[in-house]
């Protein structure tokens, strides 16, 4: 049985999971893939199937534990945005090694333009460097039929699947025809061949022809796949290739009476037979994809070629950013929209941290207590507390990837700088930063790590933080001194002792820990909601 | 019939809840729809956008092409200008004009407000005091929405009904406060 729900991108996908039987979703939030994992902790279902939906720590760790749900034969999602594969490719890139036995979907939520990050990078390579084939649906309704079909591909193969969204799929709602049934748990069965999932040299030498002979297979599959569409046209002398959303984009600007043949690209390994047939027979190729050029470049190689390649890397749509049906409606020739001018009374409003929000306190009194220090410097991470490089308080100096203040700054100090100071959120902390401080107190290297805890993950919207009330006793646990884990309210009226502390801090030669902490506005008002309801 | 529709604000105005009445609607009415949403770190006070499109055709893209919105409603009056090259030269602007200020550079309000009088098909309402008056302080979503209610596409009782479905779990007070809401923002535009 069907019915018809009007669902994000992100809900559509967490449906067909909990539909096609999961026994859990395992995920760390992040913009935007972090609807997924809330969605399936809504859902009755879940609670009565008992189906795993609880935040990991980071990427890695719910990678993992999603290859352990495979080892015994069940199904597992793992969710993340694009720069989570960084964090989870080790595991990633390895259970396409072993083989998995139950499915295992792994979304990876890219965000072309960087609308809430830090890169535009594009999952689809990590699909081609772990040999895995990569699904990337054009519309929500694919996104939910991919699912069902993505575990079956997993399990057939042996492979895990990675399902690519970008933005605009994630955060787009539309009608979407769902099962008003889920399919059964899987029950417990172990591994076929259990020595490929023991990676020892001489087990992963044999394991790997069969993995490449499996991509060839794969990619035979994307060339009869129902997601890949060669719709043919008169018009040979342009042929066009749309990949994922970009398929929508040029559907909104040609009509009925379009006569160029179009391939529609929604499975990897890239079906190269179809890509051949469209340059046998079109002078020139004119390549869609969100995201960075990756069929472009394969299709372009390295060698000219009689045909004419057009796409992100010659101009024709723009190298950056994501696709828009307006960048695509250029590059098929047609004329803009007749549009109005700019306005000049609009100024840009950018981001910043909520009024009340207890960053800014933290932010107010280390760029007091600082002053008297010309050449320090303070490392930050990824969170909301990253906006205090922004007017008024450009307070920090680096933020680069989860966890790499805390290393930036023993660096920065092992080179000799002082003050050395980091600035870390406490789910960024035991997302990647513990190591980190494992690192600097086994040195005991002169810096000033601030945790500046809002008992939440507050830039995705106020999801469990893994290190809530266990900060303190981490830290000492790594190495930290006891008398240098210290801990402040930061509120308005508790300035003066704050800065005392961060001075006392910077002044005691070793790692000390300073931990800021008051819930983070938004869910304290949330919270204050339920208890009133 | 064919709407496409740019819902603009700034983060934590509450966009995203005129959308959803908006498409409880249009799904009522059997019409296709897409909404493409802004999740994440602009969310934080900086300015948000929804590009609500709503048809009798299936729709293809999420996101609207420049040129080519029917209308634009805004919680905020500069962020209502910051998409005017999204507008078709026949599109609407229907803006509150209570200026949302959270930054040391907001433009001066007086020639905010006169570049928006001297359009054409603009609609000025001041949906905080009227949201005010109705006793709804909190209502200023649906009064709007009310006064943008007959350049929809849609029969504007269908928007009541759509406000009875959703509000409907938060119980009947609710319910005919955000129904006097949306009639206040009716009367307003007339």
């Amino acid at each position: 049985m069907k019915t018809e729900k009007l669902l994000l991108g992100d809900e559509a996908i967490a449906l067909g999971a909990v539909n096609s039987g999961i026994s859990g979703v395992y995920a760390y939030p992040g913009t935007p893939s972090t609807e997924i994992t809330e969605y399936i902790q809504s859902l009755p279902i879940t609670g009565e199937r008992g189906i795993h939906c609880r935040w990991c720590t980071n990427e890695k760790t719910a990678m993992e534990a999603a290859l352990g749900v495979s080892y015994v034969g069940q199904r597992a999602i793992v969710c993340m945005k694009h720069v989570g594969m960084n964090v989870a490719a080790d595991a990633f890139i390895n259970s396409a090694m072993a083989g998995p036995n139950g499915g295992i979907i792994v979304v990876a939520a890219d965000d072309p333009s960087m609308h809430s990050s830090q890169n535009e990078q594009d999952s689809r390579f990590y699909g081609k460097f772990a040999f895995v084939p990569v699904l990337e649906p054009s519309n929500q309704q694919e996104a939910y039929d991919m699912i069902d079909y993505g575990y079956r591909l997993s399990e057939e193969n042996a492979v895990p699947v990675l399902l690519r969204v970008t933005t605009r799929m994630a955060h787009s709602r539309s009608v979407v025809s769902i099962d008003t049934e889920a399919q059964p748990k899987k029950p417990i069965s172990f591994p076929e061949n259990p020595a490929s999932w023991i990676l020892l040299p001489a087990n992963s030498r044999k394991r790997y022809p069969v993995l490449l002979d499996t991509y060839a297979h794969l990619e035979d599959i994307a060339v009869s796949s129902q997601w890949n569409k060669y719709i043919d046209g008169n018009d040979k002398s342009v042929g066009i290739i749309a990949c994922g959303i970009a398929y929508n984009y040029l559907k909104e600007n040609i009509g009925p009476d379009f006569r160029h043949p179009i391939l529609k690209i929604s499975q990897y390994p890239v079906p190269q037979q179809l890509i051949k047939k469209m340059a046998s027979e079109c002078k020139t190729l004119l390549i869609m994809e969100e995201g960075q050029p990756f069929v472009e470049e394969m299709v372009r190689g390295i060698l000219p070629s009689d045909c004419i390649i057009k796409g992100r890397l010659s101009g024709e749509l723009p190298r950056v950013g994501e696709l828009t049906p307006d960048s695509v409606r250029i590059a098929l020739g047609m004329k803009a929209l007749e549009t109005f001018q700019a306005s000049e009374n609009v100024v840009p409003r950018p981001p910043a941290l909520c009024m009340g929000c207890g960053h800014r306190d933290m932010y107010t009194a280390l760029n007091e207590a600082l002053q008297q220090y010309p050449n320090h410097k303070v490392f930050s991470d990824i969170g909301c507390y990253t906006l205090g490089a922004l007017p008024p308080f450009r307070a920090i100096n680096s933020t680069i990837d989860m966890g790499a203040s805390i290393t930036m700054a023993k660096g920065a100090a092992d080179a000799g700088l002082f003050p050395s100071v980091a600035v870390i959120g406490d789910s960024t902390f035991t997302h990647s930063g513990i190591t980190g401080l494992l690192d600097a107190a086994n040195a005991n290297a002169n810096i000033v790590v601030v945790i500046s805890d809002n008992l939440t993950t507050g830039m995705t919207g106020g999801q469990d933080s893994a290190g809530t009330n266990k900060l303190e006793a981490i830290c000492k646990a790594v190495g930290v001194h006891p008398d240098h884990v210290r801990v402040v309210i930061p509120l308005a009226k508790n300035m003066e002792e704050i800065k005392g502390v961060i001075r006392e801090e910077i002044e005691y030669s070793g790692t000390s820990v300073i931990i800021p902490r008051r819930e983070c506005i938004q869910t304290a008002k949330r919270h204050a909601k339920e208890k009133k309801a | 019939m064919k709407k496409d529709i740019i819902l603009a604000g700034v983060g934590g105005q509450g966009i995203l809840s005129i959308a959803t009445v908006i498409g409880e609607a249009a799904l009522k009415e059997g019409l296709f729809i897409k909404q493409a949403e802004v999740h994440g770190m602009s969310q934080r006070g900086g300015d948000v956008q929804s590009n609500l499109r709503i048809s009798s055709e299936a729709i293809a893209s999420d996101l609207i092409p420049k040129g080519g919105a029917d209308l634009i409603i805004s919680l905020e009056p500069m962020e209502s200008l910051r998409y005017l090259p999204y507008l078709s030269k026949d599109g609407w602007i229907v803006t509150n004009t209570v200026p949302f200020v959270n930054i040391p550079n907001y433009p001066d309000q007086e020639k905010l407000i006169s570049e928006l009088k001297g359009r054409k098909n603009t609609i000025l309402v001041d949906v905080d005091t009227i949201a005010k008056e109705t006793g709804n302080p909190r209502g200023s979503n649906i009064v709007l929405l009310g006064a943008c209610s007959h350049l929809l596409g849609i029969e504007p009782t269908k928007f009541e009904e759509g406000i009875r479905r959703i509000f409907a779990r938060k119980g009947e007070e609710i319910v005919e406060m955000n129904i006097k809401a949306f009639k206040a923002g009716q009367n307003s535009a007339l």
